[in-house]
């Protein structure tokens, strides 16, 4: 689903975010990207849903060589692409549905195709009857929800987290990591950026490790 | 297809729904742009205006032919009679030497001394008026060469000189006019451009979500390509209905002032062509300095 080969990212300011990175994150994989903060996670996300380009290196995702995408082919990959914000990034001004919704609107699935898509996933992710609730009106972890509602509503292959319970509490984030595992049951590779430990301490999950910009070990570290 | 149209008419009905939740905003953006293109436009007016009534009430432009002095008056009538043949001139008036004198007479206020004088020292004149076809400074130069070449005319005047200085003026006026209207254009497009900067800053956060997941640079830009086209043609339409009043509030005075001259002069306002025009301009305008903010806004989006 995503394979790196030795990608270097260096920024305009001269820092190195990445350096020589392979990796390679199977379909249907659920995997955690970890290291501290400013050892290149974000910016590996950034990089395979295309926000940032490598500054070396061969990046392909679902199949597509990312070099080679361009104008709106980027924008139908990012419709293949979930991400879970830390910050949510819900907009305050849009009730609930609305912001869940976004992505069928911008993908222009039909106006009753779109209801039905947005209670359905509102119903996993355990928020029925929140839809017309403005995101301040929610307590952090439902935010989180609707935060993952939209990655999913349009049903990507490949899901995105950057430090998806960076902000709650440990029950909450348990409950958070539930829903992921449940989704990654449902045939969507997730990769989930966190330095939160304690998420793959107990797992059989692929643990990938990142110091300085470099993958540790094989990229297989336990 | 259908989908196509439906999603333009989402972003019609989304800006016209944040038109209409910030008035007031909006209100002054659509007045700035309506006075900036009202300026121009009535001037145009002005211009058009200028033409027909010089056109109406002088534009006429006339050779006067003196004939030689003592020339009997039906062989200075049968003159009149040839030069009313030729083809490029519609209508001749003649001034017999008699009533020439009387004129004369009246008019100079010398009155019964000039019966001194005896003999009548005017001649007869023939004022031509050539045809439509014949009014430009070159064929009418040629008409008084001609005419003075006849026999018995002495001398062709041609009242040419303020013709050419009017046309000179309303040119110079009209070229004026349209380096004005550029200027303003161009500040319709930089007053949108602005707007449509303010309007995207203001929704930074959602135009960068949207980004993120998957919306297209042209399903970005069409809100505010639409904003800006809508603000731009409001702005012509309320121009249009500045001019409007303008000629309104100015018809009964210019009336009066054609009345006191004798003439029936009445002010032309913009025509529904020109109006819609009007309108068409400023929603193109607007298109062009919306599509020229939200375009460089966006690329500071974009991955290299």
């Amino acid at each position: 689903m995503i394979h790196f080969s030795q990608v270097y990212k260096r920024y305009r300011n001269g820092h190195e975010a990445l350096r020589r990175v392979t990796l390679h994150v199977e379909r249907d994989e659920l995997v955690f990207l970890t290291g501290h903060s400013g050892a290149g996670k974000s910016t590996l996300l950034r990089l395979i849903m295309l926000a940032e380009r490598p500054t070396r290196g061969q990046i392909i995702v679902n199949d597509q060589n990312l070099a080679r995408l361009a104008g709106r082919r980027i924008a139908y990959l990012r419709r293949q692409i979930g991400v879970v914000f830390q910050d949510h990034k819900l907009l305050a001004d849009r009730p609930v549905f609305d912001n869940v919704a976004l992505p069928l609107i911008v993908a222009g699935v039909p106006h009753r195709e779109i209801g039905r898509r947005v209670r359905a996933i509102l119903d996993k992710v355990g928020l029925p009857a929140k839809e017309s609730h403005y995101p301040i009106m929610l307590s952090g972890g439902e935010q989180q929800r609707v935060g993952i509602a939209r990655a999913l509503v349009n049903r990507p292959a490949l899901l995105l987290a950057d430090e998806p319970t960076g902000n709650l509490d440990p029950d909450l984030a348990d409950e958070i990591m539930a829903l992921f595992y449940e989704f990654n049951r449902h045939h969507v590779t997730v990769v989930i950026a966190t330095h939160d430990f304690r998420h793959f301490q107990s797992t059989e999950q692929r643990v990938l490790e990142l110091r300085a910009g470099e993958l540790v070990g094989s990229g297989d570290v336990r | 297809m259908s989908a196509y149209l439906l999603r333009h008419l989402q972003a019609l009905i989304g800006c016209l729904g944040r038109l209409a939740r910030a008035p007031l905003p909006s209100l002054l953006t659509v007045t700035l742009l309506g006075v900036a293109l009202a300026l121009p436009s009535a001037l145009f007016v002005m211009v058009d205006n200028i033409k027909r009534l010089s056109a109406a009430w002088e534009g006429r432009p006339q050779i006067s032919a003196f004939l030689s002095v003592g020339l009997a008056e039906a062989d200075a009538r049968g003159i009149a009679e040839t030069i009313r043949q030729r083809r490029d001139v519609e209508d001749v008036v003649f001034v017999s030497a008699a009533s020439s004198f009387d004129e004369f007479k009246a008019s100079s206020g010398l009155g019964a001394t000039l019966d001194v004088l005896g003999d009548n020292p005017l001649p007869a004149v023939v004022v031509v008026y050539p045809r439509a076809t014949a009014q430009d400074p070159a064929s009418l130069s040629r008409i008084a060469e001609e005419l003075a070449k006849l026999r018995h005319v002495e001398h062709a005047q041609l009242d040419i000189a303020w013709v050419r200085r009017l046309n000179a003026i309303v040119a110079l006026f009209e070229r004026a006019v349209l380096l004005l209207a550029g200027l303003l254009g161009v500040a319709v497009a930089l007053i949108v451009s602005n707007t449509t900067r303010l309007a995207v800053a203001d929704r930074r956060d959602e135009i960068e979500l949207v980004d993120r997941v998957g919306g297209t640079g042209a399903f970005i830009r069409r809100p505010f390509l639409y904003a800006g086209a809508l603000q731009g043609a409001l702005g012509g339409a309320l121009a249009w209905g500045m001019v409007g009043g303008a000629i309104v509030l100015l018809a009964a005075p210019a009336q009066a002032l054609s009345a006191s001259y004798g003439g029936t002069f009445s002010l032309r306002g913009m025509g529904v062509v020109a109006g819609c025009a009007l309108v068409g301009i400023g929603g193109a305008l607007g298109w062009v300095g919306a599509r020229v903010a939200v375009g460089w806004q966006l690329r500071r989006l974009r991955p290299a």
